[in-house]
């Protein structure tokens, strides 16, 4: 059976290395997603939809996928920025700089959630200079938006830079010489060279910022239908042992991400298919 | 060569059709600055200064203090049992795909990812309709006498979920670029298997391997939202260092939370060197072939 099912090779060990990979895979992943699904199912079409599309359900929504939105908005700007300047430019400090954009992939949440806040309150280091303007920070929608920017800055960055390292100089000089200025050959030439990686990293954000619960929670304030993303919900329902309705909440969340992953797949292959 | 290269720093430096002008490199560099700093920088200084801010003997105190210690052994324990694991999955799974052919190849490496793919409070709902009391296994469970969910199983089994995909993740690509031309050249010299692997394939991998194992273990032992969702905050029982920080913020003891909360930070900081003298050592490796081909040349 395995040796038709694979094409021949003298490397040895594909039916071991293959047959603990499944089974650890099923054990650990596929099982207990699928025991979730199962769950669902059982508690039928009526009273899944009534808990899902619930007021305070659709009320999160709205925060976890619009603060999400615009957390990856301002990453693709300001990453773009961030890897462009990384690539292009020198400066003192650089390589530690570069080192660190690594900081929101490594740094636990919990942390970033609870050092965000102390910077963001009226009395912090950040918002105490907000505040005289009139914007409030933590325990707003806004802090959530902090958050969310803080955790995907990494993406865009770390998706963009390698397509900027390998870009040609040649093509940027063909159309300095063809008279191109430097805004025209930007805009024209180099720019879509980059669209596909800057739309990858937006949808990597996004899709982090959209299931993000550690560094939210304690900057939000967590009010039901005013600063509360839809994961905490689900912790609520769950501190309530309403299982049915966390479940139904999971397994609407999980829909979302497999068609984000989709997409994020289809947008990889777009670019791969670009350059081949 | 050194040549050309000077010829396009020239241009490079020397036409503005080129480069932007001085005034807009300086903005956009200080634009970035002022993003990156108040992002990454600032909040590094404020955990320390916030752990550190009633003295090192309340720092040295809040981090002995046997809840605090409880924590700390229980995180030790997650990420003991969960990076090996997840190693010898990464080293089986990247030697099925990477070396040998077969159909659904790329709906297997997506099965994979999935747990990047999924919030992190799912992560830890689904053991819980599993094992809880609720759940499909609970009955059996509790007649038996054995505690999965609110307990230390619970939270390795989540810390194992959330994991998952590290070490596989930063080897499969890898293994796919270098081909097996290697190891078959092993085996046609007379290698068995296990010998291949050791001596041919885990060499020519190590640093994305370490790379892997470094970044899963910062994740292990960080992880907040999946291991909070199954652990039930029992102090000294079930806390890891993310949960009591946690706790202790809640309970307004900001500087003991800030400690804990250090005792990460310095965790993450060394993730991040580590990967930086990787990153820095591979690309040493990978320029010192062209050049000694040159050089034979």
């Amino acid at each position: 059976m395995i040796r038709t099912f694979r094409q021949h090779s003298i490397l040895p060990g594909f039916g071991p290395a293959m047959g603990f990979t499944v089974f650890y895979l099923s054990l650990i992943v596929l099982i207990p997603l699928g025991a979730a699904f199962l769950k669902t199912v059982s508690m039928g079409w009526g009273q899944f939809w009534e808990t899902v599309t619930g007021a305070r359900a659709l009320a999160s929504y709205r925060l976890s996928i619009g603060a999400s939105l615009i957390a990856a908005s301002i990453n693709s700007v300001l990453g773009l920025l961030t890897a462009w300047v990384l690539v292009r430019y020198k400066f003192p400090g650089k390589r530690i700089i570069d080192a660190l954009v690594d900081l929101p992939f490594a740094l636990p949440t919990a942390v970033a959630g609870i050092t965000l806040t102390a910077m963001f309150a009226g009395n912090g280091w950040v918002g105490s200079w907000l505040e005289p303007l009139g914007i409030k920070v933590a325990f707003t929608w806004l802090g959530v938006v902090v958050a969310l920017t803080f955790i995907g800055l990494p993406f865009v960055v770390r998706t963009v830079q390698p397509v900027l390292q390998e870009l040609d100089p040649e093509i940027e000089e063909a159309a300095a010489t063809l008279g191109a200025n430097r805004w025209q050959s930007l805009r024209r030439v180099v720019f879509p060279e980059l669209l596909p990686a800057l739309l990858t990293g937006f949808a990597l954000a996004f899709a982090r910022a959209v299931g993000e619960y550690g560094s939210v929670i304690f900057i939000s304030g967590n009010m039901p239908m005013q600063t509360e993303i839809t994961p905490l919900l689900i912790v609520t329902k769950l501190a309530q042992y309403d299982y049915t309705g966390a479940t139904a909440l999971a397994v609407a969340m999980l829909m979302m991400s497999f068609v984000l992953l989709l997409f994020i797949n289809m947008l990889q292959w777009w670019s791969r298919s670009r350059y081949a | 060569m050194e040549l050309i290269t000077a010829t396009i720093g020239n241009s490079r430096s020397g036409t503005g059709a080129l480069t932007e002008p001085r005034w807009v490199r300086l903005v956009l560099i200080s634009g970035a600055l002022l993003f990156l700093g108040v992002f990454l920088i600032l909040p590094l200084i404020v955990v320390f200064t916030e752990a550190l801010k009633k003295g090192v003997e309340v720092y040295i105190e809040s981090v002995r203090e046997p809840d605090a210690a409880a924590a700390i052994r229980l995180t030790l324990i997650a990420a003991v049992i969960a990076v090996p694991l997840n190693l010898i999955f990464g080293v089986a799974a990247a030697w099925a795909i990477a070396k040998f052919q077969f159909p659904g190849k790329s709906f297997l490496i997506t099965l994979i990812d999935l747990p990047f793919s999924v919030s992190p409070v799912i992560s830890g709902l689904i053991f819980v309709l599993l094992f809880g009391l609720q759940g499909w296994l609970g009955p059996w469970l509790s007649e038996h006498d054995i505690k999965i969910i609110f307990a230390v199983p619970g939270i390795v089994l989540a810390t194992i979920f959330v994991t998952f995909p590290f070490v596989a993740r930063e080897l499969i690509p890898l293994m796919q670029s270098q081909g097996s031309e290697e190891e078959e050249a092993a085996r046609t010299l007379g290698a068995g298997g296990w010998q291949t692997l050791w001596r041919v394939t885990l060499p020519n991998v190590k640093w994305g391997l370490l790379y892997g194992v470094i970044l899963c273990n910062a994740r292990a032992m960080g992880e907040f939202g999946a291991v909070s969702v199954v652990s039930g905050h029992i102090r000294g029982y079930t806390n890891t260092i993310p949960l009591h920080a946690e706790i202790l913020y809640n309970e307004y003891n900001s500087t003991a939370a800030f400690a804990m909360a250090s005792l990460l930070t310095i965790l993450t900081l060394v993730t991040i060197a580590l990967k930086a003298f990787i990153d820095w050592k591979s690309q040493i490796e990978v320029r010192q072939v062209p050049e000694q081909a040159l050089a034979e040349a």
